[in-house]
């Protein structure tokens, strides 16, 4: 450096115990306080740098400077004349102080990670950070962990070396798997690309690719297999990735896995990422607004992405199958009684309902109970789900709206508009009132056949509610009062002289609904409706209950009880080898950071290092980096 | 704490949702589950009650006694049935005695109605064929049927029919008359009533005469007799208030049936004289004047006597089908109950995860 005045300076930073090596002497006083607050700092977790300094003499450095050209394009042993250079000039440097920078990791990501890691969310790093820092972010979060049974380096610099490497990875995991494996890479249909089939492993793997591997696996020749190898991991951390990788390798997954992804970042850097994944998600904070304006959803801390997988996702998915499954069941129940009803009319089309009855049933009479279920449904409250990751299983195997479902309902459609058709025609056809007069005609029995259905489907809707609120409430029993009240309405004597051919069925509803004939058949039909439902549900919560109804067995179990806390689970940090500081240094530190000369004056505050929890203010070892890029990635 | 920073130059937490209960989803709620201690109890009780209900819905439909005779080709109305087979006969008049008894005397109120098998009077085209404004009695409407009508609207000269539409077109036109046989040679002709068979609202709103409702014959000027029928409109009967759109048998009939076999209303009987308390046991007859061809479309008719209970007529079904119901409640309730205590210990181990 050159300043204004035309004197040399040279700036050095770096380590502290490297650049203590190269001060003069005299700075002995000001190397003692720089290394007090160092160390304090240190424990705090941020990252320091040792600035110092040397004035240079003109003619030196132009000598230095000769030979360093000299060695810079010498043929052989470069590196080393050239570090004897470096080592020359920096020399009896003169201390400027020093630097700690503050990068934490954000409160509550290892308690998310192992939440959603309980959830069967296989959860990748994609980091642009260099491999120790990120080996110790992984360290840090609990995605690593000692107890797995190894984590593999792949950080080859040719094709085939990555290839062995991921090889040999994949022979300890699963070693028959070799032999098997040129069956899936020949076998590619022109358009569609094979699914690669889940592998299951015993044990755990963590695996650290960089950036420079990683190019070589997402070529087309390879990606398969380092995919599948991968796959095999429990934890996968990519570092020195660059954004364009990043979207590579959200897209290879999305390709040949049956896997939903969800990208969350919180820098520029993450936007292709998170548009190339299924769902993305930004972080809103210092790195700017990029990340959060192209994603699908906003958070300023990770720890909320938690909240979102295992209350909001689940819940969505709980209310978006549920509304599904009655929609169709209400509107085949409906069509279906026209079809019985064909068999009698000489198959003319004629409609079992009145026709402003067919208008508003999907319209008024049924949409807002619906709609309050789909709404504010709960099948467990929201401290419960985040108790319990496991309950975001369903989701994940599409268990509550598939085929088998769909069949399900349409059975159970086609039983109740038997029902709903069948018994109003026996209990009609060959009777009359109680004054004699008759019964039996169409109109009176389209009326008791849609009074029926609505009461009946309205009980279903009752029954699929697992979460009654006074909307609901409201819902439910006003829509059952508004059809009451417009079906008065439209049969009054006023809405006929008004309106004479749009309300021909005048007269309907006070000479049928005052007929205990009619209100028993109504009672005998929505009960064959409703208990099947109720008889089947309750055996399979007996005969199989599913991780929900055993959750909701111990909430209801609970009720007096407040529910725990949601944070009980603790993070292990049983390694003893990591101190958990992520220096980007490559050599060197594995030896300082291991003797007690670091940690020396602040003995007296470390608790110890089995158990962290780290809601307890003041605990000293706690690692913090901002967790910067991370693929979330949820299996099936 | 957070490392939240709102955008420079916003109001701090400007987006963040209200933190009321609706907006949070924390609003209180009850959120019923299927447990045994209650649902056991609901089967058991369903079925029960269910079962109770059938046997008194059964006991109600033995008290009701009925009759009904077939009479489309029941002894000498053979004849009229095939008479009636061909179109070109239905001006020669036929008539025919069907007898029958009754066992037991038919206590209270006995009504009397006739029963048609097979005529589809639901059929979509068929049920629309009508015009409701005609028949409230609007001028308008008297003259000008709707197009729901057609062909049944208007003659080939222009003249519109009252009532016009198919339904209308194809009313019941047996006539039937119900005679008591004390001993063998007397023959007292039952009484009956021609009105009150037809729904109030039908009779006070849904079925006006036009004015002049005093000169029907006036008020109908212009209009003509629908293609089947024998006479006008205003000639249904005798009675005054019966007559023109008001004839309780027409109204009767208008009501369509929503099942092919269907009976409707035909007279009430009148509680005078011998048959003060309803229909003394004995032997019976009805003179039926056949007019209605139901041949061609293998139909049936029937005439039915038959008393009421506050449940209707003597319909067995709902009785039977709460019984039904009921036993298959409890049944299933059973095995509900062994399924829940066998399975007592897993359901207990639903306390793992």
């Amino acid at each position: 450096v050159r300043c204004p005045e035309g004197k040399l300076s040279l700036y050095c930073k770096g380590a502290d115990t490297i650049i203590y090596e190269r001060l003069h002497p005299a700075c002995k006083t000001l190397k003692d306080v720089t290394t007090e607050h160092l160390d304090v700092s240190g424990s705090e977790g941020l990252r320091t740098l040792v600035l110092a300094y040397k004035d240079l003499e003109e003619g030196y450095f132009e000598d230095w400077r000769a030979r360093h050209h000299t060695a810079s394009t010498a043929l052989e042993e470069r590196e080393e004349k050239l570090d004897e250079l470096y080592e020359e000039i920096e020399k009896n440097l003169q201390l400027l102080g020093a630097t700690a920078i503050e990068d934490k990791l954000q409160d509550g990501v290892p308690q998310t990670i192992e939440q959603l890691a309980k959830a069967d969310i296989k959860m990748w790093v994609l980091t642009g950070d260099k491999q120790e820092t990120a080996v110790n972010i992984g360290y840090a979060c609990n995605m690593l962990r000692e107890e797995m049974n190894d984590v593999f380096i792949i950080s080859a610099n040719t094709a085939e070396d990555v290839r062995e490497e991921l090889r040999n990875a994949r022979r300890k995991i699963k070693p028959e798997t070799i032999e098997a494996e040129p069956i899936f890479e020949v076998k590619q249909p022109k358009n569609k690309s094979a699914v690669l089939p889940e592998d299951t492993v015993e044990g755990e793997y963590g695996l650290v690719i960089n950036g420079h591997s990683l190019a070589y696996g997402l070529e087309k020749s390879m990606e398969v297999e380092f995919l599948r190898t991968v796959c095999m991991c429990k934890t996968v951390i990519c570092c020195r990735v660059t954004p364009l990788q990043k979207a590579q390798v959200v897209q290879l997954v999305k390709k040949y896995k049956k896997a939903i992804t969800l990208a969350i970042g919180d820098g520029a850097n993450d936007v292709s990422m998170i548009k190339a994944a299924h769902i993305g998600v930004g972080i809103s904070g210092q790195e700017g607004m990029q990340a959060v304006l192209s994603s699908d959803f906003s958070f300023a801390q990770f720890r909320y992405l938690q909240r979102l997988l295992l209350v909001h996702g689940r819940w969505s998915y709980i209310r978006m199958c549920k509304f599904l499954n009655y929609f169709f069941y209400k509107n085949f129940t409906f069509t279906l009684v026209h079809f019985w009803y064909g068999f009698f009319c000489g198959f003319s089309a004629q409609t079992v309902y009145d026709e402003w009855y067919i208008t508003l049933y999907n319209l008024v009479y049924t949409s807002l109970p619906v709609l309050g279920m789909s709404l504010f449904d709960q099948d467990v409250s929201d401290r419960w789900s985040l108790e319990y990751p496991k309950l975001y299983e369903p989701g994940q195997l599409n268990m509550y709206f598939s085929i088998g479902s769909f069949i399900k309902c349409l059975l159970h459609s086609i039983y109740s508009s038997l029902i709903l058709f069948f018994i109003p025609y026996g209990a009609m056809y060959d009777t009359m009132r109680d004054d004699g007069k008759d019964l039996a005609d169409y109109q009176s029995f389209a009326l008791l056949a849609q009074t029926c259905l609505l009461i009946a489907v309205s009980i279903q809707l009752g029954l699929d509610t697992a979460y009654w609120t006074s909307v609901n409430q409201l819902f439910m029993w006003g829509s059952l009062a508004i059809y009451f009240a417009i079906t008065l309405t439209m049969y009054s004597n006023g809405m006929y002289l008004i309106f004479t051919a749009s309300f021909p069925f005048i007269g309907t509803a006070r000479n049928s609904l005052n007929q205990p004939n009619v209100w028993l058949t109504i009672l005998l039909t929505t009960i064959l409706c409703v208990l099947p439902v109720v008889a089947y549900r309750f055996s399979r919560t007996e005969l199989r209950p599913t991780i929900n109804d055993k959750v909701r067995y111990k909430v209801s179990k609970s009720k007096h009880a407040p529910p725990p806390q949601a944070t009980r689970a603790r993070i292990r940090r049983t390694s003893s080898r990591r101190s958990g500081y992520a220096f980007s240094h490559a050599q060197g530190y594995g030896d300082l950071i291991t003797s007690s000369r670091y940690l020396r004056k602040n003995m007296a505050t470390f608790s110890p290092r089995s158990k962290t929890n780290a809601k307890q203010p003041g605990t000293v070892l706690k690692t913090y980096r901002a967790v910067k890029d991370t693929v979330v990635d949820k299996t099936l | 704490m957070s490392n939240r920073k709102d955008p420079p130059g916003s109001q701090p937490f400007m987006k963040r949702p209200d933190n009321t209960a609706f907006k949070q989803q924390k609003l209180p709620a009850w959120s019923p589950t299927l447990k045994a201690e209650t649902v056991l109890p609901f089967f058991f009780l369903s079925g029960v009650a269910c079962i109770l209900i059938g046997v008194l819905i059964c006991i109600t439909a033995a008290g009701v006694q009925e009759i009904k005779v077939d009479y489309t080709e029941e002894s000498d109305c053979t004849d009229c049935y095939s008479l009636r087979l061909d179109r070109a006969n239905s001006i020669i008049d036929c008539a025919c005695t069907v007898s029958f008894s009754l066992s037991e005397a038919f206590k209270g109120d006995v009504f009397m109605y006739y029963g048609l098998a097979n005529f589809h009077q639901n059929q979509r085209h068929y049920m629309v064929s009508r015009d409701n404004a005609q028949l409230v009695g609007r001028q308008y409407n008297l003259k000008n049927p709707s197009i729901t009508c057609i062909p049944f609207d208007k003659y080939k000269n222009g003249t519109p029919i009252a009532p016009c539409g198919a339904i209308a077109n194809s009313i019941f036109n047996d006539t039937l008359q119900l005679f008591y046989h004390p001993d063998k040679n007397t023959e007292t002709p039952v009484p009956l009533l021609k009105t009150d068979i037809s729904w109030f609202t039908d009779r006070t709103v849904k079925f006006q005469n036009p004015s002049p409702k005093a000169n029907l014959t006036a008020a109908f000027a212009g209009t003509a007799r629908p293609f089947y029928w024998w006479k006008p409109v205003y000639q249904l009967s005798e009675e005054e208030n019966n007559n023109g759109f008001m004839n309780e048998d027409l109204i009767v009939w208008m009501r369509q049936a929503a099942f092919p076999s269907f009976k409707k209303l035909y007279r009430r009987l009148n509680r005078t004289q011998e048959f003060n308390d309803g229909l003394p046991a004995g032997n019976y007859s009805v003179k039926i004047s056949y007019n209605y061809p139901v041949g061609k479309f293998k139909g049936r008719k029937s005439v039915i006597l038959s008393t009421v209970s506050w449940l209707g007529g003597q319909s067995n079904f709902l009785g039977v089908a709460y019984c039904a119901s009921g036993a298959i409640i409890l049944i299933v309730a059973i095995i509900l109950t062994v399924v829940h205590l066998k399975f007592k210990k897993k359901s207990l181990g639903l306390e793992e995860e």
